[in-house]
């Protein structure tokens, strides 16, 4: 089984204008498992979408790696020391990790089906695959009717389907979303929750989701990692089952208004002020 | 806007009295004054607009008005003689020189001759420097050994008057042909390279990171991702260069050319011919104007995402 792990990750800044470096993320342990439904939550400036993009490949750690394979590493060793190859270490951006982005990102002069296949094309994958595979999961996001349509012309909402069902076509191992739903209305915002959850529990696929949003975190995850700033790291890790208990009852008005869904609420969002109140005195 | 309430104001009342005569409220039709003056309105007010950006509202009508009193105004005072024919010819007199030329001739070549000897001279430049500016550009804004090299050269030219280095053109490459259109080429590549540039740079990051996570390589990037973006950007370098070069047409046909437009104007003015100099004008202007509505349609029809 796939699984991504972060073995003691730090990114360094150089300091602007001569200035001090800024560590933007200290020491990084983590591992996501196979299936697992991660949330980054944290304060502006806490690392979350730089630890997404160490994922995603779009920078390089200045100390650490990462990996993501099918070898399982020996507990608390590094990877060299047990003798094992590097050939899962992440180098650069690549088809098995899918991102979804919060706007701007799909390509105005494609309509939605071509946006969707736009990875298998660059692959060279034959016109009759590409259209299967860019069909199944345009009806997967809800989005059978819409194919010849101009990405433009959709709603914000819609949009974001698109890009669900672009990532998930070239069939990566694991899905970043980077505040995907972050630009939404409400109301659109609860709908796209559900349905990404729904398309979890059909792909079976690792995800990797942050927000600024408490509720959303906590109706989402699996596990939620809390993130701190100065210098970026993990402070707190719980292991949740509400998205379990939503996929079960399909109320997401219950679940969210369950009491210990409102008391672990309460318990995030002190710590979250804590950093905050923190990080305002410097 | 006190135009459009007060003209509400007389419907609404209008139709308050028709309801006390008939018990049924219906709308007269506009009289024949109100009916002018919506021609001038600024049209439907969405909420907001009265406290919004000002300068909001369709202006077609004024500018139609404009243009028909100004041409009256020419009409008028030169027919009436308010104006010697030398310094304004009346518009008929331009008409009917039109019809001469374009039969006729001018400095030895008819209308047709002289329109396309310029038209080759304009289009050629452009063909050139669409060739050589957009790919350029496009490289200037994805490398920046390349940016490093040509920045200084356009930067310094850019700003020059095509005139100041017209005789250096001239003593370079002669008199003839090539000398016009690369002084036009010249006109146009600096506008042409910056807007492809400036479209390269132009590209949301976001979309060059999802291409790369789809597998993509660099050269994919830039040709699918990179190149798409710019394409608004370079149209609108493309409508911007054609405009320099009908520009600097006139200083290109300045030195030793047997037929052009620029060169036909020239050579009525040095005999005060003012009637052929007026049309020649009119004559570029018309040409210029025809150009830029194809560009305004190719950019409907080829980048319909643009602005949205």
């Amino acid at each position: 089984m796939n699984r991504l792990q972060i073995n003691d990750v730090s990114v360094i800044y150089p300091g602007m204008n001569g200035g001090e470096p800024v560590r933007a993320l200290s020491d990084i342990n983590f591992t996501i498992e196979p299936g697992e439904f991660v949330v980054a939550l944290g304060a502006s400036g806490c690392g979350k979408t730089t630890l997404l993009s160490l994922m995603a490949g779009f920078i390089q750690p200045s100390a650490g790696y990462l990996t993501l394979g099918e070898h399982d590493n020996v507990e608390g060793l590094p990877r060299v020391a047990c003798g094992m190859d590097l050939n899962d270490q992440i180098t650069g951006p690549g088809q098995d990790r899918g991102v979804v982005f919060q706007k701007h990102a799909l390509l105005p002069w494609l309509n939605v089906v071509e946006n969707t296949e736009f990875g298998l094309k660059l692959q060279g994958v034959s016109k009759a695959e590409r259209h299967e595979r860019a069909a199944h999961f345009l009806k997967l996001v809800g989005l059978e009717d819409f194919h010849q349509h101009p990405v433009y012309q959709l709603s914000g909402g819609m949009q974001q389907r698109v890009g669900i069902a672009r990532a998930l076509t070239n069939d990566p191992k694991m899905l970043l979303l980077d505040e995907p739903l972050g630009a939404l209305d409400a109301l659109t915002r609860e709908v796209l929750q559900e349905l990404l959850l729904d398309v979890w529990k059909e792909t079976q696929k690792m995800m990797f989701f942050i927000t600024h949003s408490v509720e959303e975190a906590l109706f989402m995850a699996s596990r939620l990692i809390i993130m701190s700033p100065r210098p970026g790291r993990i402070t707190h890790e719980f292991k949740l089952d509400f998205n379990e208990k939503f996929l079960e009852c399909r109320d997401a008005r219950k679940v969210k208004s369950l009491p210990e869904f409102i008391e672990m609420r309460e318990k995030v969002l002190a710590i979250i002020h804590g950093d905050e109140q923190e990080g305002g005195m410097h | 806007m006190n135009v459009i309430n007060q003209d509400a104001a007389i419907v609404a009342s209008e139709s308050v009295e028709s309801a006390v005569e008939q018990a049924k409220p219906v709308m007269k039709p506009l009289k024949p004054l109100q009916r002018f003056k919506a021609l001038f309105a600024a049209g439907p007010v969405k909420p907001g607009d009265a406290f919004g950006a000002p300068g909001q509202g369709k202006s077609t009508m004024i500018s139609v008005v404009t243009s028909i009193s100004l041409l009256l105004l020419w009409a008028v005072s030169t027919e009436l003689g308010w104006i010697k024919p030398l310094f304004l010819p009346s518009p008929f007199d331009v008409v009917a020189r039109f019809w001469e030329v374009a039969t006729e001739g001018f400095a030895n070549a008819t209308l047709l001759e002289h329109t396309g000897w310029s038209m080759f001279r304009v289009f050629s430049a452009f063909a050139l420097a669409m060739l050589t500016a957009i790919p350029i550009g496009i490289f200037m804004g994805v490398n920046r050994i390349a940016r490093g090299l040509f920045d200084p050269i356009i930067e310094f030219y850019r700003p020059l008057p095509p005139l100041a280095y017209l005789p250096l053109v001239i003593i370079w490459l002669g008199i003839g042909e090539v000398s016009k259109v690369v002084l036009i080429y010249l006109a146009i590549f600096a506008p042409m390279a910056l807007s492809a540039r400036a479209g390269v740079k132009s590209v949301a990051i976001e979309q060059i990171h999802a291409a790369y996570s789809m597998g993509a390589s660099r050269w994919q990037v830039t040709r699918h991702i990179i190149m798409k973006s710019a394409l608004p950007e370079i149209l609108t370098g493309m409508r911007i260069g054609i405009g320099f070069g009908w520009t600097t047409l006139v200083a290109a046909e300045m030195v030793a050319a047997q037929a052009g437009l620029g060169f036909m104007v020239l050579n009525a003015a040095e005999f005060l011919v003012t009637d052929v100099v007026i049309m020649g004008i009119v004559v570029i202007g018309i040409i210029a104007y025809l150009f830029d509505l194809l560009m305004r349609w190719l950019e409907r029809k080829l980048v319909p995402w643009k602005g949205k």
